[in-house]
């Protein structure tokens, strides 16, 4: 196991340099560049010229590129021309608020997903399992901004039950040892702070959560429906087991395994696609920290954040494939 | 003559599908004497594997609850509660199925898997269950039973897991195992090997068996008596050994008839019984066999024909039984 971990992360680094390469030609692809987003449309040729120079993008391509991961290597990811902050520092930031939400939205998916699969596929073709198909149906279809706007709206102003925008009370000053706010609170015995963020994170991550809730409940639902035919569960029927026994040991375990793989995707498309729900609530994460880089051309962020998603989206994919070792024994055994 | 110790009676059932109402199994009645080894021989389709799940209580989804009565020690279990029935499964009834390859949950190990109705059952503790199980192993043929525990399912050949379902079956000391299609799904030579060893357990466990097959030679092989079915009724019964000698349902003799036999001379060739079975819709209301059947008479076509003796032990449900002097050729004489 742990060689296959261990292989699995050097492969890592082929696949990083094929996406760093793609994201260098890309960025630069886009009109306009860092220069003229700073200056604005009618600066002068000679300032654009200027700050190219100073920016070193007046080098050949392969130039650029070649020192762009010289400096990766050693841990700089350049810096923002908009902030003029180190990207990396920026990333420390962000990263754990993304982080933080996303857990937060599959976590609301799986809690409520599994069961709900479960429950429907137990009363296959009966009210329940066609009012999930309804609700899943509408969660898929339902644009995430509109949800995240109406939630805000009932909840967050119309009732007031719920704060509307960011992570904590702007009053409030809680200390940011890893900048994971919940975790943080936790670790300062901020009790009130802890509260505080919990609050700030139901809107945004039922709003995210939704649609991985209806994959979730899908694929768990067809799942089970698929072992409660095997011919197993009949043998451990015939054992006389109790139904719940039946269910928990031979039901779900093995119904867990394609529901694995679809939470691991999910969570990486989270990660990496929570631009709309960190906009409507002022959320300060990755997602909204790059439309920005790619408003103003900020090539060092658009790189250094899309290459930090790569390396997310394949850690995810990684602790898939652990977790279905650990959870099928023929695939853990055959290797 | 003792008392049976099962006793089924008129069991019906029927299945919901989109179509209309499947009648599986047609009011059958036999019983089953302590000891005893009783086959069911019928084609695919014909209701067998229905006739045990229904008498275990465990029937897909899509049945209608059994009708009719299964007397087991002084109950009917067609009545008893699920929890009460949960306590008759695996413990006083157990039952070995057709495919081994998929009868296992591939991700729990066998030894969780054997021990799981000791525990449920005897009330085992964790170590105790696992000796048992050990033993249970090197019963059924398995060395190196203390390792072999702690193997998955798919580390099995066919013929293994078929010895570990069968270890499963009879844990806890049924006294009636139900083995439906136990050999089907495996290769000839394995297929004599789980026989025997079937044929031994239930000798020495005393136990009775009731052995489902499609297959005439497995029955010749072990049954003492054996029941031939047909979309979802019984068409004759009786001792194996008279059954095979004097077939007198033109169904059972066309099954002989289209065994193929080493003895046969090379240009005699196999007789198929033409036609196939019916899904049946409704239920019968005349010989189901008749459209199939080059004896049939008015009457076959007019009512359903009732078991009626005649030989002492030996039942035929024809109006026009195969006459003795026309019995097939092929007719097996001797049990194998």
């Amino acid at each position: 196991m742990l060689r296959f971990v261990v292989r699995r992360l050097l492969q890592l680094i082929p696949i990083l340099l094929g996406v760093s390469i793609l994201l260098f030609a890309f960025v630069r692809a886009l009109p306009g560049g860092p220069a003229i987003a700073l200056l604005g449309e009618r600066a002068t040729e000679e300032s654009v010229e200027r700050i190219e120079t100073e920016l070193g993008l007046d080098q050949p391509i392969y130039v650029q590129y070649g020192r762009y991961v010289r400096n990766l290597v050693q841990g700089d990811l350049g810096t923002s021309t908009r902030s003029r902050q180190p990207v990396l520092e920026e990333l420390k930031q962000k990263f754990p608020a993304t982080v933080e939400l996303a857990f937060a939205a599959m976590l609301f998916a799986i809690i409520l997903g599994i069961p709900l699969g479960f429950l429907a596929a137990k009363r296959y073709l009966g009210f329940l399992d066609n009012a999930s198909l309804f609700v899943s149906l509408i969660g898929i279809s339902f644009p995430v901004f509109f949800l995240a706007l109406l939630l805000k709206y009932v909840f967050a102003i119309k009732l007031g039950w719920l704060p509307t925008v960011g992570r904590v009370d702007v009053t409030r000053s809680i200390e940011h040892p890893t900048n994971f706010y919940l975790l943080d609170a936790v670790l300062t015995r901020d009790w009130e702070g802890v509260v505080d963020v919990l609050k700030h994170l139901v809107l945004p991550a039922i709003a995210l959560g939704t649609i991985p809730l209806a994959i979730v409940a899908r694929i768990t639902r067809a799942a089970v429906l698929d072992v409660l035919n095997e011919d197993y569960v009949r043998t451990a029927r015939a054992k006389g087991l109790d139904p719940s026994v039946v269910d928990r040991r031979h039901v779900m375990r093995n119904a867990m395994l394609p529901v694995v793989t679809v939470i691991g995707l999910q969570t990486g498309l989270l990660l990496t696609g929570a631009v709309l729900t960190e906009t409507v609530f002022a959320w300060p994460g990755m997602g909204s920290w790059m439309l920005e880089a790619i408003r103003f051309r900020d090539y060092a962020v658009i790189q250094g954040g899309i290459l930090f998603f790569a390396l997310l989206v394949s850690l995810t994919n990684l602790a898939v494939d652990v977790s279905y070792a650990y959870l099928n024994p023929k695939i853990r055994l055959s290797r | 003559m003792s008392e049976p110790l099962l006793s089924v009676t008129d069991l019906e059932v029927r299945f919901k599908s989109r179509r209309g109402t499947i009648h599986a199994v047609n009011g059958i009645s036999f019983d089953l004497r302590a000891g005893e080894t009783l086959g069911i021989v019928g084609e695919s389709g014909c209701g067998k594997s229905v006739t045990s799940l229904a008498m275990l209580g465990i029937l897909p989804r899509q049945a209608y609850p059994a009708d009719g009565s299964v007397m087991f020690g002084g109950r009917d279990l067609l009545r008893l509660k699920d929890q009460e029935m949960r306590e008759v499964r695996g413990k006083d009834i157990a039952m070995i199925f057709q495919d081994p390859m998929t009868s296992l949950n591939p991700i729990l190990t066998i030894g969780r898997q054997l021990t799981e109705s000791l525990r449920r059952h005897l009330k085992m503790d964790k170590e105790t269950a696992r000796e048992e199980a050990v033993s249970l192993l090197d019963r059924v043929g398995i060395s190196d039973a203390g390792d072999r525990l702690r193997s998955y399912p798919h580390q099995f050949s066919g013929g293994m897991r078929q010895r570990v379902m069968i270890a499963m079956a009879i844990s806890c000391r049924p006294k009636i195992l139900i083995a439906d299609e136990p050999t089907t799904a495996l290769d000839v030579t394995i297929q004599a090997q789980i026989l025997e060893l079937l044929k031994r357990l239930v000798s020495e466990e005393q136990m009775a068996l009731i052995l489902i097959t499609h297959d005439l030679g497995v029955v010749a092989g072990v049954c003492d008596r054996t029941n031939v079915m047909y979309a979802g009724g019984f068409v004759e019964t009786g001792a194996t050994e008279s059954l095979f000698a004097t077939p007198r349902h033109p169904y059972t003799a066309g099954l002989l008839d289209s065994v193929p036999r080493l003895d046969a001379s090379g240009k005699q060739r196999l007789v198929p019984i033409p036609g196939t079975v019916k899904t049946l819709m409704e239920k019968p209301t005349s010989c189901a066999f008749a459209p199939r059947c080059m004896y049939a008479v008015d009457e076959s076509r007019r009512e359903v024909p009732p078991l009626r003796e005649i030989a002492p032990g030996h039942h035929v449900a024809c109006f026009n039984p195969v006459p003795e002097s026309d019995l097939p050729q092929g007719a097996i004489t001797e049990a194998r």
